[in-house]
């Protein structure tokens, strides 16, 4: 049977790997590559990085850093940050990573999801989608350069224009809960999943198996992702790389 | 010697990393003189059919493959996509593909899938060994290993198909036929059972 992806989600921030809250306060909590040869003897299900810095300061994708990162990897990996153009996606994948992602990029030109399936096949392109929840009517809506700049598109109309595009998967990010180990936007999933029909990624707010479990209950097959849970022990968030997992899986 | 095949598509190098692991000589090449002296290929590949197989073409190394293959018998496998082009023909392209192992590559049918999500097939998948073939020595099928693809295998024979997943139908994801074999998951993505088929293989 086709198992959940209990996904460890890593931040790339000035050569280092960093934990946000609410996409804020970077807390340094390692070396990409050290952290890469930790969760091969952990066996995990896929691993994906973000480069926050790339889209906030335009700059390209770190291609020597993916190469080396591939090269340790013994497990299926994520990137996202800073694509813009499908030539970069091949490239990527040519350095050893199954999947890129695509963003900020995306909601300004739609069209790239569709030239980036057509480049490395639909099954590699992810659509990340950094979502804050509405205070005045329900809904989200969507969010790039790390929170700073809002899109007016409804966020359920993009996902399915995203699939109906060539995106195999859609990764939706809550800055509400990024860092705050409550738990999943549970309603969110159910939404996102009602919409499309492709594989879908929750992240943000996870902070114990239990909370992934109860995401795979609310949405069945899903892809759970998280931060903080894979890199934080204990209340005073000291640094532990580890790779706890609903124990049903 | 392993020649990991680099004819400009898939990922050599982390399939290199395994035989390297594995303390297996093994070169990535796409030197005419180093193939012919290999005793066994692996072919990887991603992307879409018709690019992937028209990057082989221009890499020139399909006469000295074919030599080898058809014509010595040595041992291949194919890897995700480099398994698709082991076919005869795709859903997804309008080239032929090598025909080594003869069958058509299929887009897999969402409507036979029940529940979300449909397509891509992506993540761990159990897998159910259809043969005593040595490849699968020590691997843990219930475990399986990692999916990525909407189009799979779809063999004549049904002799030459090794392995499925279930995913919706019963899917091809190992195929073999004498010494060409083609594995539709990702061996070098898939931990410890990848390492198996890895080190398996070398022995065959």
């Amino acid at each position: 049977m086709l198992r959940s992806r209990i996904i460890p989600c890593l931040l790339l921030h000035q050569g280092g790997l960093v934990k946000t809250r609410q996409f804020k306060e970077p807390k340094y909590v390692g070396d990409p590559l050290n952290a890469v040869k930790i969760f091969n003897e952990k066996e995990v299900d896929e691993l994906m990085f973000v480069d926050i810095d790339a889209t906030a300061e335009s700059h390209e994708p770190n291609m020597q850093l993916l190469r080396s990162l591939a090269v340790e990897s013994r497990m299926p990996l994520c990137y996202g940050g800073g694509v813009t153009n499908a030539d970069q996606a091949s490239r990527i994948v040519a350095t050893g990573f199954e999947k890129v992602s695509v963003s900020a990029a995306a909601l300004v030109r739609p069209a790239l999801i569709r030239e980036m399936s057509e480049a490395i096949g639909s099954q590699s392109v992810a659509v990340t989608i950094d979502v804050k929840a509405n205070r005045l009517f329900a809904g989200h809506t969507m969010y790039t350069h790390n929170g700073r700049q809002k899109h007016k598109q409804p966020l359920l109309e993009f996902c399915q224009q995203a699939v109906l595009l060539g995106a195999g998967e859609i990764i939706i990010n809550s800055i509400d809960r990024d860092g705050l180990m409550e738990g999943y936007d549970l309603d969110l999933a159910r939404q996102v999943r009602g919409a499309i029909d492709t594989p879908i990624t929750m992240l943000g707010g996870a902070g114990t198996a239990a909370h992934m479990q109860a995401l795979i209950d609310a949405v069945g097959t899903v892809g759970a992702a998280a931060g903080s849970m894979f890199v934080f022990k204990g209340p005073y968030r000291a640094v532990l790389i580890n790779y706890a997992r609903p124990p049903r899986l | 010697m392993i020649a990991i095949v680099d004819y400009g598509s898939g990922n050599v190098s982390a399939i290199a990393d395994i035989f390297k692991r594995l303390k297996l000589p093994h070169t990535i090449t796409r030197d005419h003189a180093e193939l012919k002296v290999a005793d066994r290929f692996v072919l990887p590949g991603v992307g879409a059919f018709d690019t992937t197989m028209r990057t082989l073409k221009e890499s020139g190394l399909i006469g000295v493959l074919s030599d080898e293959v058809q014509g010595r018998g040595k041992k291949i496998m194919g890897v995700c996509v480099g398994m698709q082009i082991l076919g005869d023909s795709s859903d997804e392209g309008v080239l032929p593909g090598l025909g080594w192992i003869p069958g058509h590559i299929r887009r897999i049918d969402p409507s036979t899938i029940n529940g979300l999500p449909k397509l891509p097939h992506m993540g761990w998948n159990s897998v159910n060994i259809k043969s005593d073939s040595p490849l699968f020595e020590g691997v843990d099928p219930e475990r399986g290993f990692y999916f990525l693809h909407s189009y799979y295998f779809d063999a004549n024979d049904s002799e030459s198909v090794l392995a499925t997943v279930d995913y919706g139908n019963k899917l091809p994801c190992v195929v073999g036929s004498g010494n060409v074999f083609g594995f539709q998951f990702h061996p070098e993505k898939s931990h410890s059972n990848g390492m198996a088929v890895f080190r398996n293989f070398s022995l065959l």
